[in-house]
């Protein structure tokens, strides 16, 4: 590869993210090089596409083949066909309906709790170096081990809440001190000297400068909660992705469980993808270099 | 200029200052005084470390010595005051607020009449230049553009007395030369006292009436020096001319030896 290969590269990595520049007149060596660009983006989709179609289409021959075993793996047909069902009789609707509200409010429930703790220990020094170990260890423990503790403690819909919550609250907090923590400590003098009291120097300096970190965290929990939340499913739901598949699982159902696994690869994309817009969004408010 | 009241702008007496971490004890400073007069510029040389800046932090009310007395205009100085302004090394603007909700911050903060502010907000940005730039974010500006909006606000609550804290050292060359320049003519314009503090014996000489030496730490006054340049005339020249003045190797020279620089590692 050469330099200018590199430097192709390198360039190609930062999409259209500026509007273009007024066009001047280009010089023709600047034509080829958007061309190149332009081949280079649509190979790298071709491939994207092509791996897709290709696990696809591996995956019908495999079994039909004789190379595995169909009642291990199923078939794209045989999943689409159950999907097709499944959205025509609206049980789809429902368990997916079930899954993305616990997720939403799991999510939104760690954000907050994590917020408010995160807030506490910053506001008292004290408080934190008195919790700090405590909050490592529980940050530590495999949240899994809690689901059939707290299906006990709080039944089957509380149980998914609180599974959603344990998952994320505790790397919340320690994302959102962290951040708090690297606020520039001249801004903090600089609200003082303006007789700024701790609330003002919150409210006015740390929690408008820990945008970038607060939405890092949302990224991170976003994937966390459904984790969570599907974990929770398998002990204790009567509905929802996670539960059907382990009744899929359970009678044997691959169909099933292939469904449930390829709705959950969507929702979990889609929240992604919202969570980037609210991402590109807040930054550009929030005076990130453009 | 210089106006006799019945009280200095700054009157340091005795300041002691120890402070604590876990591994050890530190003398910072060791029996400070210092007296600024209204409308004069003082500046405060040192290598790093010798607590010229913790001084400026205790003139701002933001530390209190463990011995002796701070004044500023004969009050004893307890908590920061609006009378007091500061700029920092860094811009310290708020990377989410417009340039002219940054002026404001002060305002805000203090609880000051906003329309009475911001007008004075606008007209502070309009004169230093960066009038088209009031709602950019501070990111779109240059780093002079950045400094010149940090001493908008600096100077959009009033204050009578400005602790300059290496206000230019992050800049680069040029930009340090032509910010000074402004600044000292914004600064003697608006007759404020200012009390400056930087490792940069130059930019001392050229912008200051006094030139404070300290010595390393325990921090203490070494010597001052009142600077002049007759060979200029009776006008005070700008930073600029100052650096070409016939005076301004010799100050540079004196101080040079008396800052022991070459000791320092």
């Amino acid at each position: 590869m050469g330099t200018e290969a590199i430097a192709q590269s390198v360039a190609s990595d930062r999409p259209a993210e500026r509007p273009a520049a007024k066009p001047v007149a280009r010089s023709p060596g600047y034509d080829s090089y958007l061309r190149a660009l332009r081949r280079r983006a649509l190979s790298i989709q071709a491939w994207q596409f092509g791996l897709v179609a290709g696990f696809l289409v591996l995956w019908e021959i495999a079994p039909r083949a004789g190379w595995i075993n169909p009642m291990l793996t199923s078939y794209p047909s045989a999943v689409a066909r159950t999907f097709m069902t499944m959205l025509q009789d609206g049980t789809l609707a429902t368990h997916t309906w079930v899954t993305v509200s616990e997720t939403v409010g799991g999510f939104g429930g760690g954000m907050l709790l994590g917020l408010a703790c995160a807030v506490a220990l910053w506001w008292s020094p004290y408080l934190y170096k008195v919790l700090d170990p405590f909050i490592v260890v529980l940050n530590a423990i495999p949240k899994i081990a809690l689901v059939p503790i707290f299906y006990i403690w709080l039944g089957d819909v509380a149980s998914i809440y609180a599974m959603a919550i344990a998952v994320s609250v505790f790397v919340t907090i320690l994302m959102l001190y962290t951040g708090f923590q690297a606020i520039d400590p001249d801004k903090i003098k600089l609200a003082r000297l303006f007789g700024g009291s701790r609330r003002q120097i919150l409210y006015k300096i740390v929690l408008p400068g820990s945008v970038p970190t607060i939405i890092s965290a949302l990224k991170v929990n976003v994937g966390l909660a459904l984790v969570g939340v599907v974990v929770g499913e398998f002990q204790a739901a009567k509905a929802g992705l996670g539960y059907l598949i382990t009744y899929g699982s359970q009678i044997f159902q691959m169909n099933l469980v292939m469904t449930a696994i390829v709705v959950l690869a969507v929702i979990s994309s889609l929240l992604f993808v919202i969570i980037q817009t609210v991402e590109a969004i807040m930054l550009r408010r929030h005076g990130a270099p453009r | 200029m210089l106006q006799t009241g019945p009280f200095p702008a700054v009157a340091i007496r005795d300041v002691t200052l120890n402070y604590f971490t876990p591994e050890r004890e530190t003398l910072a400073l060791s029996n400070v005084s210092l007296d600024v007069a209204k409308g004069e510029f003082v500046a405060i040389v040192g290598s790093s470390g010798c607590g010229k800046s913790t001084l400026l932090t205790l003139v701002s009310g933001l530390l209190t010595p463990s011995r002796g007395s701070i004044q500023v205009d004969g009050i004893e100085v307890k908590a920061p005051s609006p009378r007091v302004g500061y700029m920092f090394q860094k811009d310290t603007l708020l990377d989410w607020r417009s340039i002219i909700d940054n002026v404001l911050l002060g305002a805000e903060l203090l609880g000051l009449d906003r329309r009475r502010a911001r007008q004075r907000a606008e007209e502070l940005l309009k004169r230093y230049g960066l009038g088209e730039f009031m709602h950019s974010l501070p990111s779109q500006l240059s780093g002079g553009m950045r400094q010149r909006a940090a001493l908008a606000r600096t100077l959009c609550c009033e204050p009578e007395l400005l602790l300059l804290d290496e206000p230019f050292s992050a800049l680069d060359y040029q930009t340090r030369l032509a910010l000074s320049d402004e600044i000292a003519a914004i600064l003697s314009a608006e007759g404020k006292t200012v009390v400056l503090v930087t490792h940069d014996i130059g930019e001392a000489i050229s912008m200051a009436d006094r030139v404070i030496v300290m010595s390393r730490r325990p921090g203490r006054i070494k010597s001052e020096h009142k600077i002049a340049f007759p060979s200029f005339g009776a006008k005070r020249p700008t930073p600029f001319e100052a650096r070409k003045c016939a005076e301004f190797p010799q100050y540079f020279q004196t101080i040079w030896d008396e800052l022991d620089l070459h000791e320092v590692h």
